[in-house]
């Protein structure tokens, strides 16, 4: 590697003595990963860049010298277009920012409950119940969504089972209306504001951004609780399994009821699995496709649309490369940011100087 | 380099390309930068074929590879058949990576785009039995005055008539509907409990047929006319009767299209095409059915056609024999042959009277072609007719005009 060797501090150091040699051997070491992720991963995402500030159609190669350099338009077609392309990228923001928002909760909180339920020494079958709730998780989720399908259709076994209480259940994967107006329907009120109906961002009125997810949606929102909580409880329960029993014997000498010693003693020392949960959570929310895309295809009336599916429906059915790549870095964008907001709340806070002072030795109180 | 010779190449003409690449050996990959869609005549060389095919099943798939093995023997060219899972998907990937296939499935609302971007070779005019084509499906597929490609074969919607419930219901021959308030008032008497009189798909493939009928459209020619009083007249009707529980969307009693509903007996009658013959010899051979046009409204008869295409890539390397197989393809016998074996009707006009013949009972779907409107074609219209679909499934509740309003403008926003 002549490179680093001709690099006067580096060379000097690393290419004289007993590790002469250990530059070349580690980059010979790196290399297949390098190029392979390199191949396979960086350049692609360069590429698809590349095609979101283009006019590419689809034809021959991006790189090619007949493609243009069209700036943002893509970009701004699908957030500033005022056309059908705005309100698509609009309404699968919607569906998606309410599957987020309800299932990312949901599951870390029902993972993290179903760990501490099977991580007790004295639960008699844990091993059981450990694999029954990860088997989901090892499900492929083509195999599932077609499951949820049948389960959940018209005449299914979950509407047969409402059927038992009374309760006619709804046509599940085939009901665009959003929940929170049925929950709002119930008591009566059936239209919405003036100022709610007007406007809205991205071509979606107020009234519809607020309105929860689709009944539709709200069936894949049940299934990717229902597969994922396994994952996140494995994850949970290695956590646990390092907790030390000290400082919850500590907490039961000062008098800790069961539920304290779990929200303050347990839960601070999970917050690095905690952060993992709701990052891998945050993600896959955010990237679901293949239940989108073996089941409902976005409908009905577009109310299981999501960014990932539209933006393969944009470049593969529409043909419009620039503006599915676009939607897929604006994507892109919107995880990170999620995560980097994350980061932020969960970070670790240092103990304000009120809290310290109760720490300190006061001389003068001698 | 490789741009540059082959786009001197092209200026030198096709036969100059064609004997080129041959010779160097760079097959389809080389061709990336041709001017695709011009007719400046077509490729000719050794290459073997290959087609991509989208089958409605195994009949199909196998109706077309032993079709194109017979004149592959018959040629001396090579060709294989591949069956496509999710043909839009691997025609882009082939176009992207200048290795299409030579032959494939092309629906009408595909085309715009690819033609745009140079991918289609528009052979039409170069058909031996280009006259032959029904029209109506010619224009289907001509795209700035210019024929695309042969259509493969096509079908339309009809009234598919549950025989046995018809009867149970009292009603005879006499009863099958020729207006708008007859159909309403069949599917009124046929409407019992956990049975609905009507029923088909929330979609503007089965509604637009009602907008045909009242003498609407979405796009006249190049002119949107997607808010004009017939469409209205039209929704209104199709929403007054799904109100009043005559008429019902399929999804919505539980079947996954109209051709379920009306299998499960769920449904009296089903307005879908003739593909609904395969599907209940397959999952339904008990239900006793007949097919009848589609009642007239108030501007007479109307109905939508559906038709694919062969399409030609413009980067193929062996045109002259992509055509060839095309006319082997669209050939009157063949097309019967086809439609033995899985049941779509003969795109070609010579074939009419021997598919009536063979086929009495699907008459009626024939008859439609002759009042058939198709689906807008410009690039984008997908698009519009999908957002348009999605709110059909709320049409119950929804304001027909303001449905299609929105309609007009998205329509406006791409054709325009």
């Amino acid at each position: 590697m002549p490179n680093t060797v001709t690099t006067p501090r580096a060379g000097s150091r690393k290419s004289s003595g007993i590790r002469r040699g250990e530059t070349a051997a580690g980059w010979l070491f790196t290399a297949p990963v390098i190029l392979i992720l390199g191949l396979f991963l960086f350049v692609p995402v360069l590429m698809a860049i590349w095609v979101s500030v283009s006019d590419w159609q689809g034809r021959g190669s991006p790189l090619s010298g007949e493609v243009g350099f069209v700036g943002l338009d893509n970009y701004a077609a699908v957030t500033s277009g005022g056309g059908l392309a705005e309100r698509n990228f609009g309404l699968s923001l919607r569906n998606n920012a309410w599957y987020v928002a309800l299932v990312v909760p949901l599951q870390t909180a029902l993972s993290l409950f179903l760990a501490v339920l099977v991580n007790r020494a004295i639960l008699r079958g844990r091993g059981f119940f450990r694999t029954a709730f990860y088997f989901p998780s090892v499900t492929s989720s083509v195999a599932i969504t077609i499951l949820w399908l049948f389960l959940f259709s018209t005449t299914g076994v979950v509407n047969s089972f409402l059927g038992w209480f009374g309760i006619s259940g709804p046509n599940w994967f085939n009901d665009p209306s959003q929940i929170f107006h049925n929950a709002l329907a119930t008591i009566g009120i059936t239209g919405a504001p003036e100022a709610l109906t007007g406007g809205g961002p991205l071509g979606v009125s107020w009234y519809e951004w607020l309105g929860g997810p689709s009944v539709a949606m709200f069936a894949f929102m049940l299934m990717a609780i229902f597969t994922t909580s396994g994952t996140f409880m494995l994850l949970f329960i290695a956590a646990l399994q390092n907790v030390g029993a000290e400082l919850g014997e500590a907490g039961v000498m000062d008098g800790a009821s069961g539920w304290q010693r779990f929200w303050h003693i347990t839960l601070p020392q999970l917050r690095p699995t905690l952060f993992t949960v709701l990052t891998l959570g945050l993600i896959g929310c955010w990237q679901v496709f293949e239940q989108i895309y073996t089941g409902t295809q976005g409908g009905p009336a577009k109310t299981t649309l999501t960014p990932a599916y539209l933006s393969y429906q944009s470049a593969f059915v529409g043909q419009e490369w620039g503006e599915g790549s676009a939607i897929a870095f604006i994507l892109f964008l919107i995880i990170i940011a999620f995560t980097v907001l994350q980061r932020w709340v969960l970070r670790e806070r240092p103990v304000s100087k009120r809290r310290a002072r109760q720490y300190e030795i006061r001389e003068t109180a001698r | 380099m490789t741009r540059h010779k082959s786009r001197a190449m092209v200026g030198a003409g096709a036969l100059a390309v064609a004997s080129a690449l041959v010779l160097s050996g760079c097959g389809g990959s080389g061709f990336d930068d041709s001017e695709g869609g011009a007719t400046e005549g077509l490729t000719s060389s050794d290459d073997s074929l290959t087609i991509l095919i989208a089958a409605s099943g195994d009949a199909e798939a196998t109706a077309v590879e032993e079709t194109v093995a017979a004149w592959s023997e018959e040629s001396g060219v090579e060709a294989s058949v591949e069956v496509a899972s999710d043909l839009n998907q691997q025609l882009a990937q082939g176009f992207a990576a200048g290795s299409p296939p030579d032959l494939f499935y092309l629906s009408s609302d595909a085309i715009a785009g690819y033609a745009d971007n140079g991918s289609l070779k528009a052979y039409g005019d170069e058909l031996s039995n280009k006259d032959d084509f029904y029209p109506a499906l010619v224009e289907n597929f001509t795209y700035d005055d210019e024929f695309y490609c042969a259509p493969k074969d096509f079908s339309t919607l009809g009234l598919v008539i549950n025989t046995d419930l018809w009867e149970a219901a009292g009603l005879t021959d006499a009863d099958i509907p020729t207006t708008w308030d007859e159909l309403a008032d069949v599917s009124t008497t046929l409407t019992t409990d956990g049975q609905v009189g009507l029923a088909f798909g929330a979609e503007y493939q089965r509604v637009g047929a009602f907008m045909a009928q009242a003498g609407g459209a979405l796009v006249d020619g190049d002119t949107v006319v997607a808010d004009s009083a017939e469409n209205v007249e039209a929704l209104e009707y199709v929403k007054e009767n799904l109100s009043a529980g005559n008429f019902a969307y399929a999804a919505d009693i539980g079947a996954g299209w109209g051709g379920e509903a009306f299998g499960k007996g769920l449904a009296a009658m089903v307005i879908e095409g003739n593909w609904i013959g395969g599907a209940m010899t397959a999952d339904f051979p008990d239900v006793n059915y007949q097919v009848a046009e589609l009642p007239a409204g108030p501007s007479g008869q109307g109905t939508l056609q559906y038709t694919n295409c062969w399409g030609m890539a413009a980067d193929s390397p062996n045109q002259e024999a992509s055509l060839d197989l095309v006319e082997y393809l669209t050939a009157a016998d063949q097309q019967l042959a086809f439609s033995e074996a899985f049941g779509p009707m003969p795109s070609v006009q010579s074939a009419a009277d021997a598919w009536t013949e063979a086929n009495p009972e699907d008459a009626a779907f024939l008859s439609g072609a002759d009042y058939a409107q198709f689906l807008p074609t410009q690039a984008g219209t997908a698009d519009v007719v999908a957002d348009f679909n999605a709110q059909l499934e709320a049409l119950k509740t929804g304001d027909p005009e303001t449905i299609l309003q929105s309609v007009q403008s998205n329509l406006e926003a791409t054709v325009g």
